[in-house]
């Protein structure tokens, strides 16, 4: 078993189409008779930086839950590297696939460091829990998010954006190629939104991660992420770039919104400016 | 990075863990979480010392100890190891099986307020001894079958019966805590329900013994109680140990959980099975003493500063609190005093005192 982190180097090979890491087929998503995601199909490339957007309610949670085997599908299967994910071991999905829920819970008392320790668990076992693998890959993710310095303080009592570093420095501490994060910007201010996005852009540019984030924010939604899937009421309406996805017919139809699409005057990706509901 | 957070130079830290590898084993521990157990079980020794030492004929702490490595004169081996220590020994067992059965509930539960009372073992064990006392002596054929029995079996039967039931009510693709919580209290309501119909229907000298019993007492206990339960420990000690490792993931809540790679349901199936057979197993020696389960762990976990309530601490500290609360009922008070009494009120205080002082919030 290694545990050794070797996502630094890029996994495509030269001239080869990225592989499909992860994907839904035929998905239908119900919790009890409620269906919310009926018949999804969406694929995951290798190295690729998705957000799933969509007004409330859409889906777009349960289907990041789906994706990462939180929630079985009634019907359809999705695939994790060709391979049921149902049916893969837990603990094996565990040392690919790494998941941050909305609001994840910390225990009282907890110290960053043992936040980010616990990212290494479905790499121990009960003989070997603490190896110096685990502690180096550990001492990295922490100065990598910037939390060395708060690696004993208890995670109550960080500000809300610290928090959210410290579980993504968990997320990078797990070793995984894959990293799905819902909302990781939800109750952050602006500037602390930015900041998290940065981080987690930064695990996909430099360490290579593929990533998947569910967004509420369009504009920063379009600004980090390379591809945007579109839901509305359980069905996927639009994928591709953001370019692509993100245009003033597809607000009206998503979102009921009546917007105009100007280009981000930084980045040239495509910006919402919002004129009114629609009815 | 532009945007970070100015940096918080006055955060409160705590102790960080330190790495302990031999070859390819390794752990990781804190200075604390060792001290704590050492420093709880010297003062267990002492209390238990001086326990064996009080009574009709008192013997001072060295000779106890002296007896119980095989000095002292005949007259003190007798009264140390035939006369008191069964009842201590049950008292420490006693204590090891609650104090670690409500580490593992409130872990798993996340909530501190959880307990095996809560979750139905007190009630329906007390639903199997009122039976049997109540019902065992009126000569029926339920009678007949309830005697043979005899109060701990039953106990034990009632005990494991509601708190699975509790469980499997509150099963939904795997078990929420709040659910979990609040159909043991309903349920455990009802079991209370039935107890006082059959006290109510139970003559006066029997619904004496059944109170007496209801409230948890030592007195009487021997090595007829000490024997199962220690053989029990046997069994469930080294079992809830080698949960301490899934425990620390079950308390980042399910989802985190299941990331990491843990198998969810199977792994709170298996601590709850284990909780509930320890809480069983304790009722059924000594009645099902209120509060220990509760408060120790909490007192635990404040004592070793950590995330979640210590397993040997927890364990320890039962045994401790069950242990001085006999020497109180047995030396200041009444003899037949039943020490259910007592560890409440020496638990709830401290326990108290504790929530006062500590900077942790305690919410429901």
């Amino acid at each position: 078993m290694t545990v050794t982190d070797s996502r630094t180097d890029s996994p495509a090979g030269l001239g080869q189409p990225p592989a499909v890491r992860l994907a839904a087929e035929g998905v239908r998503l119900a919790y009890g008779d409620n269906v919310v995601v009926d018949d999804l199909d969406l694929q995951l490339l290798d190295g690729s930086f998705t957000a799933i957007i969509g007004p409330n309610g859409c889906g777009k949670s349960t289907l990041l839950k789906a994706l990462g085997r939180l929630l079985r599908p009634t019907s359809g299967t999705v695939l994790l590297d060709g391979r049921a994910i149902t049916s893969t071991p837990t603990r094996e999905v565990a040392k690919v696939l790494g998941l941050l829920p909305q609001t994840p819970l910390a225990p009282e008392g907890l110290t960053v460091a043992d936040l980010v320790a616990r990212g290494r668990h479905p790499h121990q076992s009960w003989l070997r829990q603490w190896s110096s693998d685990d502690e180096a890959v550990v001492t990295e993710a922490l100065s990598w998010t910037d939390m060395a310095d708060h690696a004993d303080s208890p995670v109550d009592a960080l500000s809300g954006g610290q928090r959210q570093r410290a579980w993504i420095s968990m997320a990078l501490a797990q070793g995984t190629d894959l990293l799905l994060l819902d909302e990781p910007t939800t109750y952050l201010d602006l500037a602390h939104q930015v900041d998290v996005l940065e981080l987690v852009s930064r695990l996909h540019a430099e360490k290579g991660r593929t990533v998947v984030v569910v967004l509420h924010d369009l504009n920063l939604a379009a600004r980090y992420a390379e591809r945007l899937v579109a839901m509305k009421d359980g069905v996927l309406v639009a994928s591709g770039t953001p370019q692509e996805v993100l245009t003033e017919q597809l607000l009206a139809d998503v979102f009921e919104l009546e917007a105009r699409v100007v280009p981000d005057p930084v980045t040239g990706t495509p910006m919402v400016v919002p004129i009114r509901r629609l009815r | 990075m532009s945007a970070t957070a100015p940096v918080r130079a006055t955060t409160p830290r705590s102790r960080p863990r330190r790495p302990l590898r031999l070859g390819r084993v390794s752990t990781t521990y804190r200075v604390r979480d060792v001290l704590v157990p050492i420093a709880v079980l010297l003062v267990l020794v002492l209390a238990a010392a001086v326990s064996l030492g009080r009574g009709d004929y008192p013997i001072g702490v060295p000779d106890v100890l002296g007896t119980l490595v095989g000095l002292g004169d005949e007259t003190q081996r007798l009264v140390v190891l035939e006369l008191r220590a069964p009842r201590i020994a049950v008292a420490v067992l006693v204590g090891v099986a609650l104090g670690l059965s409500g580490a593992l509930i409130q872990t798993f539960a996340r909530n501190p307020l959880a307990s095996p009372d809560i979750l139905g073992v007190t009630g329906g064990a007390a639903i199997g001894a009122v039976s049997v006392i109540v019902l065992g002596g009126t000569g029926t054929t339920a009678a007949g079958v309830l005697g043979g029995i005899g109060v701990p079996a039953a106990a034990l039967l009632g005990g494991m019966v509601v708190a699975f039931l509790v469980f499997g009510l509150a099963w939904r693709q795997g078990v929420d805590g709040y659910r979990l919580v609040l159909i043991g209290i309903a349920l455990s309501a009802m079991a209370h329900a039935i107890v006082n119909y059959l006290l109510t229907r139970s003559a006066i000298w029997d619904a004496a013994a059944a109170n007496v019993w209801i409230t948890g007492s030592l007195n009487g206990r021997g090595w007829d109680q000490a024997l199962p339960l220690a053989v029990a420990l046997l069994v469930l000690l080294p079992a809830a140990l080698a949960l301490s490792r899934v425990l620390g993931v079950l308390q980042y809540g399910d989802e985190t959980a299941r990331a990491l790679g843990v198998r969810v349901p199977l792994a709170q199936g298996v601590v709850v099975v284990v909780a509930v057979c320890l809480a069983a197993f304790a009722v059924s020696a000594a009645g099902p003493i209120q509060f220990v389960a509760l408060v120790v762990p909490q007192i635990a976990v404040r004592l070793t500063a950590g995330s979640r309530p210590p397993l040997i601490t927890s364990a320890l500290l039962g045994a401790l609190l069950l242990v001085s609360s006999d020497l109180v009922a047995r030396t200041v008070l009444p003899e037949s005093f039943p020490v259910g009494v007592i560890t409440a009120i020496v638990g709830a205080p401290y326990l108290l005192w504790l929530l006062v002082r500590g900077r942790r919030r305690s919410t429901l």
